[in-house]
């Protein structure tokens, strides 16, 4: 407890955009609820604290961090298990802290590869050539800088996760129904969900939220969204020959995006006590391909480019390889 | 024992032709590598994905998927799923740049032990000389294949 | 090792490592395995390993059965010979130690280690990496029951022909009630049309007919012809069937079967059908004299009334009003237990063989058309005659497997057409004294009394060429020829090329299955073989049952056989379906597939995946279920299910992570000490 007795609150962001915490401060006039039960003592995008500050703290002092982005480098690790050891809830808040999302799409290139692409590519100027180095000499002494890691892990490859909050980012109305259950236990009223829950999610997929009308599946081929020449508004995407990933996502979004036309992309990551977000959906969608001959199948799913890409989208470094092409380079 | 790679292969079969025809195989002494290991499934079309993944992530080099021969399914034609779900993984593998080649799809009836273990001595050489996948030791190092010690291994 | 729904109770575990006699502990270490497994399983919970000479034995069982007892074994994994072996002996040995039997896993290092490797230190290293995948397996396993149906007592027959009349009235006679549905307007099949039945000659008819109006008076045999079943729904015991009875534009109730409106009807038809289109039939008409129910049938297709809205001479003329030209199709359903399927066969058409000039060369026949020639109540009186009507041959060629035993049509054996074709020989002598060859392959002559028949055509003169026919070559364009036709064939025995003039020429046609079999098969939920016949369920030990339960098949439906295999099909059918009866109730494998309702998102990627149709979608509901009865636990769906909603017994996910990893804990060869 701090010294006004209210409950203390950390946020932090690892590998991620941004999105996460804009997510948290969208959640309108909920946020005067979070003030006025807890004493925000660490959140680097809303209030002003350092590190030294959480190193400082008690273990177990702060009651509850959200704690997103995944774990790019040893700083984010470092921050990682720091928080850790101060907290007594911790959550995995949004895609990249649970499962990679689009930064863990880098697992699928070699880290040479990222640096070429960051700091040599067309619109990088660096004339040089010169790359981050985890240590420089300089005439004050020695500079070091975060070291940059293989291979991008989520939050519970790092560390022990309390519960785990899905979403790029986590939509509002449910982030404000999980303050409301905290709320509630703080009050007395609730019992905590049992530890490795994910909250702030439904128990199905996102086609249980989804209104588009759908039938006995039967694939016959694939097109990127782009290249069809009408979306009907009413039918499923997927029977449109689009690949979307709503059958495998976990409902909670309130099927935003195929509502509006774009397929889902999987953002909530897999349904409960899933393994592999990427082998569900392709074994789903392979097992409804239209046709018993071998040729025929490898021209249907000629249409699908960038397989890992399209089944990864969001959970490559939470997948079962976790890894791409960085790791065994075609071997 | 020799220095040589050993490769270790998952072989899923089906309960009603391909685990018969490794009965079978059994019954007339047809000699294979030991390198192999099978798990029986109902059918092929139970094969998830996700089995193969795990098989490489538990260290397998190799995957191999066996099934009655199409048009002669146990289930009538559930085969041909286990035919689409291995094409479309192959492609999902290649695109992650693990070799496809590591995912071998065979049929065979209960009548073919020797076609089985044909089928079982040649993939295993296949993969001996594709070479060491080892998820657990390249995964999480980027390929600079870190002793498993090194690695620091949380359960996923 | 936790499963997903978080912390369990430990385990405890036996491991029983057989030795086979030498089978096994020949190239595994046995003793060893059940060391290791004690010492380094004890934290997967193996609390028990053991090894013994004969597990299987009941000295091997009562040792597993008295561990399960004293030691409070929950789980037990017994390494020995394939499950396809000892599965049911083992696990009964747990049952009457008082374990769930699904709770006994066994594994198999004999078939899949020690008869197929040879180093023994490879070969005891993936002993032990089988049995810790099966540890890890087991412990993921629960309790299973078998699920019980009733049986309703009422029995669909699809087809009737022999097989399917034989079937109805075995079962009918048992006092069960039979639904017999025959598309055609009477039942009889393909027999009906027969004139003499090999080897004894007994007449087709005589024996048929009185089998055929037993079935049609049977109280408990209700008959439905000219019908078509619709649709079948629902698993063993509890079938529900729709059927299409078609309109006959004749109420059967008024009619008396008297045959005034067939021979009022001025419209003359040639029957393709049933004679094969030798003979003309009516537009109202039964397909032949002994037709089974007498009642005719309105050909809408043919008639004039449904061609030019006048006519109604059988309306004017019958002495009971019983024409009914509004009549309309009608669709019944009714509730089943068993289904037996007895569709029979379509016969080649030897027009795809154009060397053999069937449709070209008029008096180049097929095996059927022959036999109605044959028969007394046939388009020429039983007068073997060439297609004039009048000329009777002085020389016959019958040509075997046409259509058959060749790889440009069917690799199978027709299996009747040796003995068909020895009877046509022996008829073509009696008749007409004309001289025959026969031209075949091999003779196949297996059955009872069938090469006595072969010995006495033999020594009634006719002429066997062992070679298949290259061509019918017709005779007028042939220089020096005549109107005969010429056969050219290669005398393999002879070594020679012949050429041999022929009046008439007999085509032994393959028989094929249905044209529609392949449909049929998926509206009832069976497979067909490549070749498209029904498949069995085991070829040799289970051969008139398909692999979903209360469907039975019987007949050429099931591939190409005899009138008495026919016959003795049909009563096997009758035989297991009122075993089912008898039983009340009926036991099924607990490996099973079920939707976790709360999960399933009616995203319906699964709906069309079950050929057994065991998976239903609600559409008030948008949630898919799957009929536990009908699954045949196959497990693709719980493979395709995209939000893992589907979970199946037996062989969970959990499971078979659980096994995988468990096998790959183990490495390929010993690690160094």
């Amino acid at each position: 407890m701090s010294e006004n007795g209210k409950p203390k609150f950390a946020m932090y962001w690892a590998a991620s955009c941004g999105g996460c915490d804009i997510a948290v401060l969208n959640i309108h006039e909920k946020i005067l609820d979070v003030d006025a039960n807890f004493e925000v003592v660490f959140w680097p995008v809303a209030v002003d604290a350092k590190y030294k500050d959480v190193e400082a703290m008690a273990d177990g002092e702060i009651l509850l961090t959200l704690f997103n982005g995944g774990m790019r480098n040893e700083e984010n690790a470092h921050m990682a298990r720091l928080l850790r050891r101060k907290s007594q809830i911790l959550i995995a808040f949004g895609s990249c802290a649970n499962e990679g999302c689009i930064p863990g799409l880098a697992n699928l290139s070699p880290v040479e590869e990222i640096f070429e692409t960051a700091y040599a590519t067309v619109s990088t100027e660096n004339a040089a050539g010169i790359r981050p180095q985890p240590e420089t000499q300089v005439a004050e002494g020695v500079l070091s800088i975060p070291a940059f890691s293989p291979v991008l892990r989520t939050l519970n490859q790092v560390v022990d996760v309390d519960y785990y909050i899905p979403g790029c980012p986590p939509e509002s109305h449910q982030i404000a129904a999980v303050i409301d259950v905290v709320l509630a236990v703080l009050a007395g009223k609730a019992q905590l969900p049992p530890k490795g829950s994910m909250l702030g999610v439904g128990q199905s997929t996102v086609c249980d939220e989804c209104t588009r009308v759908r039938n006995v599946r039967k694939i016959t081929g694939f097109r990127r969204i782009q290249d069809l020449e009408c979306i009907d508004p009413q039918v499923c995407l997927l029977e449109q020959g689009v690949l979307c990933t709503g059958p495998a996502t976990a409902s909670g979004c309130t099927a935003l995006c195929p509502k509006a036309g774009a397929p889902c992309a999987g953002c909530y990551g897999p349904a409960q006590g899933v393994l592999d977000f990427g082998a569900r959906m392709m074994s789903a969608v392979a097992s409804v391909i239209d046709s018993n001959d071998a040729e025929e199948i490898d021209r249907i799913l000629d249409g699908l480019v960038d397989p890992a890409g399209s089944f990864y989208r969001f959970n490559l470094a939470h997948s079962v390889l976790r890894t791409g092409r960085a790791s065994w380079n075609g071997n | 024992m020799s220095g040589e790679f050993e490769p270790l292969i998952i072989g899923f079969t089906c309960n009603w032709c391909s685990y018969r025809a490794a009965d079978m195989a059994g019954t007339a002494r047809f000699k294979y590598p030991p390198n192999i290991r099978l798990l029986r499934l109902m059918c092929s079309g139970r094969l998830d994905p996700t089995f193969v993944l795990k098989a490489f992530r538990e260290g397998a080099d190799g995957v191999l998927i066996t099934g009655c021969h199409p048009g002669e399914c146990h289930y009538i034609e559930q085969n041909y799923k286990a035919l689409r779900r291995v094409l479309l993984l192959k492609r999902l593998l290649g695109s992650m740049g693990l070799n496809p080649e590591r995912v071998k799809l065979v049929w065979a009836s209960a009548a073919e032990g020797g076609r089985l273990a044909r089928e079982i001595s040649s993939f295993v050489e296949h993969v001996r000389a594709l070479g060491p996948l080892g998820w657990p030791q390249r995964a999480m190092a980027n390929g600079r294949y870190a002793a498993r010690e090194e690695i620091e291994e949380v359960p996923a | 090792m936790t499963s997903a729904n978080g912390k369990r109770q430990i385990p405890r575990i036996g491991v029983y490592v057989c030795h086979c006699g030498s089978n096994i502990a020949g190239t595994v270490d046995v003793e060893e395995v059940a060391k290791w497994a004690k010492e380094r399983l004890g934290e997967q919970g193996v609390v028990v390993a053991k090894e013994y000479k004969f597990m299987c034995s009941s000295l091997g069982q009562e040792l597993i059965a008295e561990d399960i007892r004293k030691e409070r074994l929950d789980r037990v994994v017994v390494a020995a010979c394939s499950p396809h072996l000892h599965e049911k002996t083992f696990r009964g040995a747990a049952a009457r130690a008082g374990l769930n039997p699904y709770l006994c896993e066994m594994t198999s290092i004999r078939e899949q280690v020690s008869w197929v490797h040879t180093d023994k230190i490879l070969a005891t290293e993936k002993a032990k990496a089988l049995i810790s995948g099966t540890v890890a397996r087991v412990r993921e396993h629960s309790p299973l029951e078998s699920i019980t149906v009733p049986i309703n007592e009422t029995t669909l027959v699809v087809g009737g022909g022999i097989a399917g009349i034989q079937a109805a009235l075995e079962i009918a006679n048992t006092g069960h009630p039979v639904y017999l549905v025959e598309r055609e307007p009477s039942i009889g099949g393909h027999m009906a049309q027969f004139d003499k039945t090999f080897p004894t000659l007994d007449c087709a008819a005589c024996i048929l007919t009185p089998r055929m109006s037993e079935a049609g008076s049977h109280p408990g045999i209700h008959l439905l012809t000219w019908s078509e079943v619709e649709q079948v729904e629902g698993y063993v015991g509890n079938f529900t069937v729709s059927v299409r009875k078609k309109a006959r534009y004749v109420n059967t109730e008024l009619c008396t079967g008297c045959g005034i409106c067939w021979q009022k009807c001025p419209k003359n038809v040639l029957d393709d059908k049933f004679e094969v289109g030798l003979g003309y039939r009516k537009a109202i008409y039964t397909p032949f004299e002994q037709a089974v129910p007498r009642f005719p049938v309105i050909d809408r297709e043919t008639c004039t009334y449904f061609e030019k809205g006048t006519c109604k001479a059988c309306e004017k003329f019958c002495p009971t009003g019983a024409i009914a030209l509004e009549q309309q199709d009608e669709l019944v359903s009714f509730q089943v237990g068993n289904i037996v399927l007895a569709t029979g066969y379509d016969l080649f058409d030897a027009r795809r063989v154009p060397q053999y000039g069937y449709g070209r060369l008029p008096n180049v026949f097929t095996s059927l058309e022959f036999e109605r020639m044959c028969n007394a109540a046939g388009p020429t009186n039983g007068d073997i005659v060439l297609r004039d009507g009048k000329t009777v041959p002085k020389t016959v060629g019958i040509i075997h497997c046409v259509g058959s035993r060749d790889r440009n049509y069917n690799n199978y054996c027709s299996a009747i057409c040796c003995m068909q074709s020895l009877k046509f020989a022996h008829l073509v002598k009696e008749r007409t004294g004309a001289e025959v060859y026969n031209f075949y392959i091999d003779l196949r002559t297996t059955a009872k009394d069938y090469d006595e028949f072969y010995q006495r055509v033999l020594e009634e003169g006719t002429l066997f060429v062992r070679g298949r026919v290259a061509e019918i070559i017709d005779g007028a364009q042939l220089p020096g020829g005549d109107e005969r036709m010429v056969i050219q064939v290669e005398d393999t025995l002879a070594g020679c090329q012949r050429h041999i003039p022929v009046d008439m020429v007999v085509l032994s046609a393959a028989l094929e299955p249905r044209a529609d079999a392949g449909e049929v098969a998926k509206q009832f939920g069976i497979s067909c073989s490549s070749n498209g016949w029904f498949t069995e369920r085991h070829p040799k030990l289970d051969p008139v049952a398909t692999m979903t339960e209360g469907i039975f098949i019987a007949g050429c439906a099931t591939g190409p056989r005899d009138i008495p295999n026919t016959v003795a099909q049909g009563s096997a059918t009758a035989a297991r379906v009122v075993s089912y009866i008898a039983q009340a109730e009926l036991a099924l494998e607990p490996i099973r597939a079920s939707v976790a309702e709360a999960t399933c998102s009616g995203c319906r990627i699964c709906n069309g995946l079950c050929p057994f149709n065991a998976i239903v979608f609600h559409e008030d509901r948008m949630v898919t279920e799957i009929m536990t009865a009908l699954c045949q636990g196959c497990g693709t769906c719980v493979a395709a299910c995209p939000a893992g909603a589907i979970t199946c017994t037996g062989f969970s996910n959990d499971q078979v992570i659980a096994q995988i990893e468990g096998m790959m804990a183990v490495a390929f060869q010993p690690e160094p000490v």
